[in-house]
């Protein structure tokens, strides 16, 4: 039996390795802003406040990916001090794009980037926040729906599941009525295989899909490079399109390696 | 010993990503002093390696959530003047558009959300809502406004989707626009109100000797491309940044400094366009400076909130005249071919000057990539100021100064997941 809370929950949103947009998106929220303020408790929120309060927290909100030894250790840290914790974006839910270090030589990567690399900490990998403790729920995208957030939130106070569908943008773009662009015009499009989220924007800007949402459910990722191959993409095209946003989603990162 | 102290921000708040200050004082003397960035390294000018020209713009809007389409559009004229292509005025002018809603975003984001809660003694906005609902209210509905211009022309407001080397996927028709009209005519008065309501705020008395970058254009407010220019001399092709600028790598930040060959630190953002282009304001902007006594030349760190209420001004001006004049580019974009070259590209984001360089090779992979955010290259500035602030104000409680200080840093909007790409702010007394 669910008990019913009648404090405002205390929330906390954390940063690791990231772009800030998906944080940003609670701060988009122009319309609802001051109405989620008042639904939850903001305790710990630094892009916003410099108010901030100890543990333990209702919720943490969690942005970016692990790539510090520091990073690492933090998260465990948070983890310990939160009731729930949600993750939210493509680097926290798959490592985001700084993950294509993971198929290189990170010592390499800091020479080409910083004159002293030895002043540079970095771990080999980025890695999403699930490799490192237990995510109650994963908000998908690149960055992700301000529409999805606020019904995640809600969800939470409420105590309901949140409404997030894992079919794909293929799905979006027919309800939306949008012509589909590999049919009608031959071009690439990766919404066969990602998930819905984003309203199929691309495909309803003349362009294909390039995979902000990650991979959906159980995506026939073989059948998608089939259809590439007939409109004459190759396999090192399909690999760098998997490889960008949620490269180290686990289906996106076997189909590369397997078509590399 | 009471004379001696430390006093340190481990996390700076309202700034984008993740920073920290530490300040050691013996006396009245700064022992030292230090910004560091310590958000962790994305590493993106090693993996834009081997990548295609073509992707740029999406990969590099990547860097930053709050500024994405500096990322694009610097990105873009880069591979495009690689590509030896110039677009029409059609495809510019709606780069412009698209740009200038990133400026009413950003700007309000930062004027009422981040900076004006340190001027009214409020840890944030939130808090800031209570006493003036109708301030914070409106300045929710100028931000959705500056949103709502990106996410029709580019698709959303996050790493829009619409933009490509050559222009545009698809070109918004004009009663797309227009719709426009009506709420830019409601924000270009809220913006002209905000230019009075912040410059009655009270600003501590601190000047400083800048040296101010940015681009310029004789025939307008410069944001999509222009020559680099300063107060100082210096006024070259942006093909010529590696002659004049150089980046140096220091051990308590993870961002680069940059700075001029010849003199070292410089400050670029709102501050350094406003004396640069003083001349290229629009009419309602230059009125509003003029108005509260804004004059090129102002160095006063704390006054860069009244430049970015007047910036917000001009951008719901010059998007009043874009539309106006708006003829859908067609197509919407122009053909690129790639070929073995370099290119520079260099656009003003928000929070000052944004330039990128690439190699490509001829089929169009990249070889090598150089990006130089704003906030790397005021980070020199930054810690000079705070130098500069300190002496005189020792007697301050540690509470207040480490405040005053914060709000010194935020004076620059300094976004560090774009210079790294951490706040944290430490101060001892010895």
């Amino acid at each position: 039996m669910t008990t019913t809370v009648t404090r405002r929950p205390t929330v906390a949103v954390w940063k690791f390795a990231s772009c800030d947009g998906c944080q940003l998106t609670i701060l988009d929220c122009e319309d609802e802003f001051l109405s989620i303020v008042g639904a939850i408790d903001i305790a710990y929120f630094p892009e916003a406040t410099r108010a901030e309060r100890g543990g333990p927290y209702d919720l943490s909100i969690v942005e970016g990916s692990i790539t510090t030894v520091h990073d690492a250790e933090r998260i465990h840290d948070i983890r310990a001090k939160s009731k729930a914790l949600i993750t939210i974006g493509a680097c926290a839910t798959a490592g985001g794009i700084q993950a294509l270090k993971n198929w290189a030589d990170v010592d390499e990567f800091a020479k080409i980037v910083y004159a002293h690399p030895e002043y540079i900490r970095s771990l080999s990998t980025s890695t999403p926040i699930s490799d490192h403790v237990t995510v109650d729920f994963e908000l998908r995208g690149c960055p992700i729906s301000k529409h999805q957030l606020i019904d995640v939130i809600d969800a939470f106070v409420h105590g309901r599941k949140p409404n997030t569908p894992t079919h794909t943008v293929c799905v979006e773009c027919k309800l939306r009525g949008t012509t589909c662009v590999m049919v009608a015009h031959d071009t690439p499009c990766m919404g066969p295989i990602t998930q819905a989220g984003c309203g199929a924007l691309c495909p309803a800007f003349n362009r294909g899909c390039y995979g902000c949402f990650g991979p959906s459910e159980s995506p026939n990722i073989e059948a998608l490079r089939e259809a590439w191959h007939e409109i004459g993409v190759d396999d090192p095209h399909l690999v760098q399109a998997l490889r960008t946003f949620n490269a180290y989603a686990p289906e996106f990162k076997e189909a590369s390696e397997t078509y590399a | 010993m009471p004379d001696t102290r430390e006093i340190a921000v481990d996390y700076l708040a309202r700034v984008e990503g993740e920073g920290a200050m530490y300040l050691k004082l013996d006396g009245d003397q700064v022992k030292d002093l230090r910004f560091n960035i310590f958000e962790p390294p994305r590493f993106y000018e090693a993996f834009l390696r081997s990548r295609r020209f073509t992707e740029v713009p999406d990969i590099t809007a990547r860097i930053c959530g709050i500024c994405p389409v500096a990322y694009q559009t610097s990105s873009i004229n880069a591979m495009e003047q690689a590509a030896g292509v110039t677009v029409g005025h059609e495809i510019r002018q709606l780069r412009k558009l698209l740009y200038f809603g990133e400026w009413i975003e950003s700007h309000t984001l930062h004027v009422f959300m981040l900076h004006a809660p340190d001027f009214l003694g409020y840890p944030s906005a939130i808090e800031m809502a209570a006493d003036y609902p109708e301030v914070v209210t409106n300045a929710l509905r100028l931000k959705k406004l500056g949103n709502a211009i990106m996410t029709t022309v580019g698709g959303r407001e996050i790493h829009p989707i619409n933009v490509k080397v050559g222009g545009f996927y698809r070109a918004p028709r004009k009663s797309e626009l227009e719709g426009f009209v009506d709420e830019l005519e409601w924000g270009l008065e809220m913006a002209d109100q905000t230019v009075d309501l912040v410059a009655g705020f009270e600003f501590p008395d601190f000047t400083m000797d800048y040296e101010f970058v940015a681009l310029h254009q004789p025939d307008e407010y410069a944001i999509v491309d222009g020559r680099l220019v300063s107060n100082r001399g210096l006024d070259i092709d942006v093909t010529e940044w590696t002659d004049h600028f150089e980046e140096q790598h220091v051990e308590w930040s993870n961002a680069l400094h940059a700075r001029i060959k010849e003199r070292g630190r410089y400050h670029v953002g709102p501050m350094a366009r406003f004396t640069l282009s003083h001349d290229q304001l629009t009419p309602r902007a230059r009125a509003a400076a003029d108005r509260v006594g804004l004059r090129p030349g102002e160095s006063n760190p704390f006054k860069s909130i009244i430049v970015r209420a007047v910036e917000t001004v001009l951008a719901c001006e010059e998007a009043l005249e874009i539309i106006d004049g708006y003829l859908p580019p067609d197509p919407p974009s122009i053909s690129v071919e790639p070929r073995s070259a370099e290119g520079h590209g260099a656009s003003e984001a928000p929070r000052g000057v944004l330039y990128h360089r690439y190699r490509v090779d001829a089929d169009g992979l990249i070889e090598e990539a150089q990006i130089v955010p704003p906030t790397s290259q005021n980070q020199a500035q930054i810690e000079e100021d705070l130098r500069q602030y300190v002496p005189g104000r020792t007697d301050l409680a540690d509470e207040v100064l480490q405040w005053q200080l914060e709000q010194a840093i935020r004076n620059y909007d300094p976004c560090i997941s774009c210079a790294t790409h951490f706040l944290d702010l430490t101060v001892e007394r010895m």
